[in-house]
């Protein structure tokens, strides 16, 4: 697959902490790219590395196979975590200016404006001084910029901190169009539920390491607990002793319809119809569904057993 | 149009487009004519008509006095001074003036006043009363008073300064007040927009545009793009500073000094007594144009040398200060962070100010070498020493100044660049040396 970003055992010093220790990516063209991890954990600093902010001290980064170069900021569309406007600039000649410091030309800049301040409803905001503007209008001229230039590769860092739901979802929306016109999208997030079900691949970052990679369906995949829930009605004894050796019951409780929602973890070797059969001739089966771990719980499981590794 | 050029035009018609910006511009060269024409106008105008009660000790020889404008002279024959002062505080009369008998050896004259009064009514006064004395002592010693004008000399001691090449050159007072006032301009502008740039940088950091602005062009083009910007803009504001203040100054002049001079010269032809007056006249005309018109000194002062030396020392000096304001922004927070960081910026300019004062006194002090070569104060001391006269001898001085001052703000840019491009990013941190230092030993 063709890569529009690949990070080489990049690494990252300030004075006296180690921001980003061999990080290693690789990001296809086309996808939803979810860089996750705690506070501080170093997403940021990449991300500012990927921007030429600063330089690596060591390994390299390829942006459509080729060295980090200036000239690359104008593919680049970037929303940093910290972002605001010039309070006293004109929305529209704010908008216009940023645009083309993005490599844009006037007239280009123009027309993209007027497409994307029309779609947003906002064209009378044009001639309004920013600090007129709420925050959530702010955040709207902001994402704009960010996209205007039509960039390959979008980096947004911690998009919705501070977003209101409804923008949030507005900018969702956007986000899933730009990826079907083919723009790839890096997500930076610490809040992983926020992002996992737009992300077609994460990287998960702790400590300034990257501790785990892949397709999200992959990740999942691998680190399924292999646990189910069983719902039926019937007696609670005759559906333990149907369990043989090859499931473990984990958990138990009965709902208010007298439903019992029970957590069954099947071992090694052995399939849900197995487990369905069993206990078919028992109870009666309202529903059965696999329990997916969250991103959230794939970390804590992850950096607990890096611990154990390390210890 | 290059990144950079986007930069320097925003910063560039953002200020020039703000009322304060049109505001200042327009009333600067207004307060400053305001404030010449007020001290000239005190000085040439008496509040209200003086009547002055002579005491006449002599034998009516002064009974000629002539009255002035807004001033008239009294004589009641017979009072003695000591009876005049007693009745003086219930009279009319809003001054004595007591010419004592023996005024013709002592030539000491006493004006006792309620109300003060104004220079030009003095001289108009002495030279009257002078007048007199001289013609009383023309006829005590016998003198044609024609042969007198002839012999009546003034001259004013011409102090000449004799240089190693041999070139001589005059002393002027007025030289050294030229030199003053252009390093005062420089040590005030440098601050005024040095300032400027600080702020920019502040106002960029708190409102969180700048790492929008840093991913499309690099930390330090954000940089130069501010300084050049409100360079430009200080280039502007000189410019119309110069022009609206001639403009205001020939108007306000005219409006008015007109009728003062027309009158003066009226009463010069019309009488013989008006002699005296016209002597004032022509001191109060000298001194009018001292102040409001630069024409006075132009045949002395080598306007395009300081001009042009102005423009380089306040630049090289903007340059080299601006850099170091931006810094302090980047490593700020908000303004009242920056109080630590200004005072190594603001010492060694507060110094070249004081500095200044005793090198008018004395140009070829160490202080003055040494204050005109280093960069941080030679802006300011140059240009006094420049306006006091510079030798060909030290020509090199001149050029060494000049090209360490390029060198310095080359440094100091190239300083402040390392700790800009760490400061803007740092939010909600609260920063002091160390860790400035520790930004200037990062690479990249």
């Amino acid at each position: 697959m063709e890569h529009i970003l690949e990070v080489k055992s990049v690494s990252k010093s300030y004075a006296n902490h180690k921001a980003l220790n061999e990080v290693s990516l690789s990001i296809p063209k086309g996808v939803i790219f979810g860089l996750l991890g705690p506070n501080g954990a170093g997403k940021t600093s990449l991300i500012r590395i990927i921007n030429q902010i600063t330089a690596p001290d060591s390994g390299e980064i390829l942006l459509n196979g080729k060295k980090l170069a200036p000239g690359h900021e104008n593919v680049i569309g970037y929303l940093p975590e910290e972002r605001g406007l010039y309070k006293k600039m004109k929305v529209g000649e704010q908008a216009l200016y940023l645009s083309m410091l993005k490599g844009m030309s006037k007239k280009e800049a123009l027309e993209a404006l007027k497409y994307w301040f029309t779609k947003f409803e906002i064209i009378d905001w044009w001639d309004k001084k920013v600090e007129e503007l709420s925050k959530g209008m702010a955040q709207k001229i902001q994402f704009i910029v960010t996209v205007l230039h039509k960039p390959d590769l979008l980096i947004l860092d911690e998009p919705f901190s501070g977003f209101d739901p409804i923008n949030t979802n507005l900018i969702k929306q956007e986000i899933l169009k730009l990826k079907e016109e083919g723009t790839t999208i890096i997500f930076s997030t610490h809040n992983m539920g926020s992002v996992e079900e737009i992300c077609d691949e994460i990287a998960l970052i702790n400590k300034s390491e990257k501790i785990l990679d892949g397709k999200v369906r992959e990740i999942k995949e691998q680190y399924k607990p292999n646990v189910f829930e069983v719902r039926f009605k019937g007696n609670m004894i005759g559906f333990t002793n149907a369990l043989w050796t090859g499931f473990e019951l984990l958990d138990h409780h009965t709902d208010e319809f007298d439903t019992t929602v029970a957590k069954i973890r099947i071992l090694k070797d052995h399939k849900p119809n197995e487990l369905l059969q069993a206990i078919l001739p028992h109870v009666e089966v309202t529903g059965l569904q696999e329990i997916l771990p969250s991103m959230n719980e794939i970390f804590i499981q992850t950096v607990n057993q890096e611990k154990e590794v390390v210890s | 149009m290059s990144k950079i050029g986007l930069i320097i035009g925003r910063e560039y018609t953002t200020r020039v487009k703000k009322k304060s910006f049109i505001l200042m511009t327009l009333l600067g060269p207004l307060l400053l004519a305001g404030v010449m024409a007020l001290v000239i106008w005190i000085g040439l105008s008496e509040n209200t008509e003086q009547r002055i009660l002579v005491i006449d000790e002599t034998r009516g020889a002064f009974s000629t006095l002539e009255d002035g404008d807004n001033f008239s002279f009294m004589f009641i024959p017979g009072l003695e001074i000591e009876a005049a002062k007693e009745g003086f505080k219930d009279s009319e009369y809003t001054s004595i003036l007591h010419i004592p008998g023996n005024i013709l050896s002592s030539n000491r004259p006493l004006l006792y006043f309620k109300e003060q009064p104004g220079n030009i009514m003095k001289r108009s006064i002495e030279k009257r009363v002078e007048r007199i004395v001289e013609d009383e002592k023309l006829k005590l010693y016998g003198i044609n008073k024609a042969d007198y004008k002839k012999v009546k000399t003034n001259f004013d001691l011409t102090l000449i300064k004799y240089t190693e090449s041999g070139k001589e050159e005059e002393v002027m007072g007025e030289k050294a007040a030229i030199g003053f006032a252009f390093g005062i301009a420089i040590y005030m502008f440098i601050f005024l927009y040095g300032v400027q740039v600080m702020r920019g940088v502040i106002e960029e950091k708190s409102s969180r545009i700048v790492e929008v602005i840093i991913s499309s062009v690099k930390p330090f083009e954000l940089m130069m793009g501010k300084i050049i910007g409100i360079a430009l803009v200080s280039i502007t504001q000189f410019t119309l500073w110069i022009v609206l203040s001639f403009t205001f100054i020939t108007v306000s002049q005219q409006m008015l000094f007109q009728d003062k001079i027309e009158n003066i010269s009226a009463q010069q032809m019309q009488t013989t007594t008006a002699l005296a007056d016209a002597d004032v006249a022509k001191d109060i005309q000298v001194k009018a144009t001292d102040i409001t018109n630069p024409a006075h000194f132009i045949n002395r002062v080598n306007w395009p040398l300081m001009l042009g030396l102005f423009l380089f020392y306040f630049m090289g000096g903007y340059l080299l200060y601006s850099s170091l304001f931006a810094a302090v922004g980047a490593a700020a927070d908000s303004e009242t962070d920056t109080q630590q960081f200004m005072l190594p910026i603001t010492l060694p300019l507060i110094l070249a100010y004081f500095l200044s004062f005793t090198i008018i006194e004395n140009p070829g002090s160490p202080a003055a070498f040494w204050g005109s070569i280093i960069p941080f104060t030679s802006p300011i001391i140059m240009m006094v020493r420049i306006a006091m006269g510079i030798e060909e001898a030290q020509y090199w001085e001149l050029a060494l100044s000049m090209a360490l001052l390029v060198i310095g703000f080359i440094f100091t840019t190239w300083l402040a660049a390392k700790i800009y491009r760490t400061g803007i990013l740092m939010y909600g941190k609260k920063v002091n040396y160390k860790e400035i230092w520790k930004w200037i030993r990062y690479h990249d």
